[in-house]
């Protein structure tokens, strides 16, 4: 999809206006958050996970090189193929090239946020293949011609009466006056216009959760289990993946599992749990005979050495959009790309280039739950900290911020100026709480909107009150009275 | 009888918006000090932690005013601030901030050391909660995310809360205490609307406890707070548990416009 973060604070603003997604968003918080908190709770060695996690996914992005060609020749020894791919548009075009050597028509696909960051639907309807996303979310999305506003669940904007629309308008085929009222009843629609769509395609294309390279296989994991039919059944399977999914072993990739779903849904595991490992044995009758695993680089390598290189262990697990009070009152598109919240603060930027998305690392309050959630310990206030110092040394602050913090600054290290300053802000912030009419002119005045909180200040400042005092009883300590040690 | 040996000397870092909004919470800091049997010592030329430059992203900013903070309580045992979030600017994010610096980073560390909310300084350090004050209010208590977070204080006041006469205590339920009041620094200029609508969400949670006054630490979470409940005309005052404990609260709560001018 087309990139949209410049317009984040517009954006902002339509989200919190929107009535659905403010009761939406209230479910999903009250759901996830409780879910992860009663599954982290009930193991006892959980916190050590998560260190072992961050662990496994801090050594790989260590060895990322090694892990990656050991990955390669492994799948090729299993009679797969491995592709390459510097940007996008590479991979877009490798994946193209795949469905159109396979003859295909119809692909079907299962949830891959690669494959939104590479926008690789439009892609392929344009040149004549027919994407079908699997994923219940995800194809309720692609109905809508929407992108995922969460990276674990994608529709979670959506009420059951927009989904019912949704079919209404696609599934013409149906007779119009069936009842599509409840979640079973829009559950059964979607599942046999989709069983259509597994038995028919031609192509199917996956995502990766992990790669590992001691086996060369693929972990998918889901809870609908489409990416199974997605993968088993059409005679060529499609891997799409990032090059930092890669994990050294199946031990590894096993502790990796272990924190994912409890941070995720709060399930012990994924009610599907796969390991694609190549093409199937010429004395297996079932699987894919041409197995592709199309290796994505797409700005990774040059983020490995940057100053955000953290965010690569992300296993995208979302317990930092789900605990994230900003995306919790805004919801994904309000972030304009394909990765919301904490991680994708982080993440868009160091991707798409900061003057592409300058107010995102902004959209946060610093309250450090993400920090506190996240199953792999990625730093996320210190690297959206990180991002706003670049913004601020490339001058992507916005002036009017920028000037009042640097006035700020300076006034901070002159004592007397900003003593001064002080009392003079002090007394006109009174005289705005007394006076509605005089707010509402300067409200007035400030171009775009008041600020969300005029303090009310007591009276003079403090260092006012203490002099006074000080002059008053001169016995009080102007000084370290002999100092501490005395 | 002999005279008992001096308390330790503590300097007051009275932080930028105490000084501006409400000196009262120093007022309050410096008699809390004292009961506990400290020496106070106010610099008199303090500014700003330089939160809002890191925070920002302005560093140097933020480590030139780290270097002055440093200097200004070099001579002090400890350093008490009533806030969580500019405590742990002290705390965490001096020594970070100037780890490469070889002139300051070891008196970055040490000054970080010695610093400490003020709730935390007088349990943890000076296992004191002899408090001496009078609220017949209930009330509920907000815990910023910094010193939740950053500096661990959940405990600490409501030890010492529990010592105030005629005060009962209300908490937020467990999940939303742990959320955001929006106030984010400059998050709530930056983003005002977003802002008001997390402060109007935790206000709500507040609210259900049925409390008639809220409590926190940090005076930018209860300045924010206190501007939800007047938009709405909510039935909640706002004030900082420093004033509670050192019994000044005859004033204005927070956000309250006092009957007669300041002096």
């Amino acid at each position: 999809m087309h990139p949209t973060c410049l317009n984040f604070p517009a954006q902002a603003r339509a989200a919190l206006e929107n009535e659905t997604l403010r009761f939406s968003l209230g479910t999903m918080k009250t759901g996830f958050r409780r879910n992860r908190a009663t599954a982290a709770g009930a193991l006892p060695e959980f916190e050590a996970l998560r260190d072992a996690a961050a662990a496994v996914r801090a050594h790989v992005l260590d060895h990322l090189d090694a892990c990656l060609d050991a990955f390669e020749a492994k799948v090729i020894a299993q009679g797969g193929h491995v592709h390459w791919c510097r940007d996008a548009a590479e991979a877009r075009e490798t994946v193209l090239a795949l469905c159109q050597a396979a003859g295909a028509r119809t692909v079907t696909k299962s949830k891959s946020m690669i494959a939104e960051e590479i926008a690789l639907n439009d892609h392929l309807q344009a040149h004549g293949v027919r994407p079908v996303e699997t994923d219940l979310g995800e194809y309720i999305i692609q109905l809508r011609e929407e992108p995922p506003s969460h990276i674990i669940a994608p529709a979670i904007h959506l009420r059951k009466e927009h989904v019912a629309d949704s079919f209404r308008a696609a599934h013409a085929h149906l007779p119009a006056g069936r009842p599509l009222d409840t979640p079973p009843q829009l559950l059964a629609e979607a599942r046999a216009v989709l069983r259509d769509a597994f038995l028919n395609a031609d192509v199917g294309i996956t995502g990766a959760n992990m790669l590992i390279a001691e086996t060369g296989s693929v972990v998918i994991v889901t809870n609908e289990g489409n990416a199974d039919l997605t993968r088993l059944l059409p005679a060529t399977h499609i891997v799409l993946a990032s090059i930092e999914k890669v994990v050294p072993t199946l031990d590894d990739a096993m502790t990796v599992l272990r924190v994912l779903a409890r941070s995720a849904t709060g399930q012990d595991m994924s009610v599907y749990t796969s390991l694609a490992s190549g093409p199937r044995p010429a004395d297996d009758p079932d699987g894919p005979s041409a197995f592709h695993v199309v290796l994505i680089d797409n700005g990774r390598s040059a983020l490995l050495g940057s100053a955000s290189r953290d965010i690569l262990r992300c296993i995208r697990c979302a317990a930092c959009l789900n605990h994230c009070p900003v995306y919790g009152v805004l919801g994904g598109h309000a972030y304009g790309w394909v990765y919301p919240g904490p991680m994708g603060s982080v993440l868009t930027p160091a991707l798409l280039g900061l003057e592409n998305a300058p107010r995102l690392p902004d959209a946060c309050t610093m309250c450090g739950r993400c920090a506190e959630v996240c199953s792999v310990r990625i730093p996320l206030p210190a690297l959206l900290r990180t991002a706003r110092e670049a913004a601020w040394s490339r001058a992507l602050v916005p002036p009017g911020k920028r000037l009042a913090l640097t006035g700020w600054h300076l006034a901070a290290r002159h004592p007397s100026v900003y003593a001064l300053g002080a009392r003079l802000g002090a007394r006109a912030l009174r005289e705005l709480a007394r006076r509605p009419a005089l707010r509402a002119l300067a409200s007035r005045l400030h171009r775009d909107r008041a600020p969300a909180v005029l303090p009310v200040p007591e009276g003079d400042t403090f260092r006012a009150r203490w002099a006074q005092r000080l002059r008053a009883s001169p016995s009080l300590h102007r000084s370290p009275p002999g100092g501490p040690h005395a | 009888m002999n005279e008992s040996p001096p308390g330790p000397l503590v300097g007051v870092f009275v932080t930028c918006l105490v000084d501006l909004v409400r000196p009262t919470v120093a007022l309050a800091t410096v008699r809390l000090l004292e009961q506990a049997g400290c020496r106070v010592f106010v610099p008199g030329r303090q500014t700003c932690c330089g939160q809002g430059a890191f925070n920002a992203g302005a560093r140097a900013d933020a480590q030139a005013l780290a270097r002055q903070v440093i200097t200004q309580f070099a001579d002090v045992d400890h350093v008490v601030v009533p806030s969580g979030s500019c405590a742990a600017m002290i705390r965490v994010h001096y020594p970070e901030l100037l780890a490469d610096d070889p002139e300051w980073a070891d008196r970055a560390r040490a000054l970080a050391a010695r610093t400490w909310e003020l709730t935390a300084f007088l349990t943890d350090v000076l296992n004191w909660d002899a408090v001496d004050s009078r609220f017949d209010e209930t009330v509920t208590y907000h815990d910023s995310c910094s010193g939740r977070r950053e500096l661990g204080i959940v405990d600490q006041p409501r030890r010492l809360l529990a010592r105030v006469e005629g005060l009962t205590l209300r908490e937020i339920a467990p999940e939303p205490a742990q959320e955001c009041c929006g106030f984010g620094g400059t998050f709530s200029t930056t983003f005002p609307e977003v802002s008001q609508r997390l402060a109007h969400d935790k206000l709500a949670d507040v609210l259900a406890t049925g409390a008639t006054t809220l409590l926190g630490a940090d005076l930018g979470c209860l300045v924010t707070l206190a501007a939800a409940a007047q938009r709405q005309n909510a039935p909640v005052r706002v004030r900082h548990v420093a004033e509670v404990l050192a019994g000044l609260t005859d004033g204005p709560a927070v956000g309250e416009i006092s009957p007669a001018p300041g002096p």
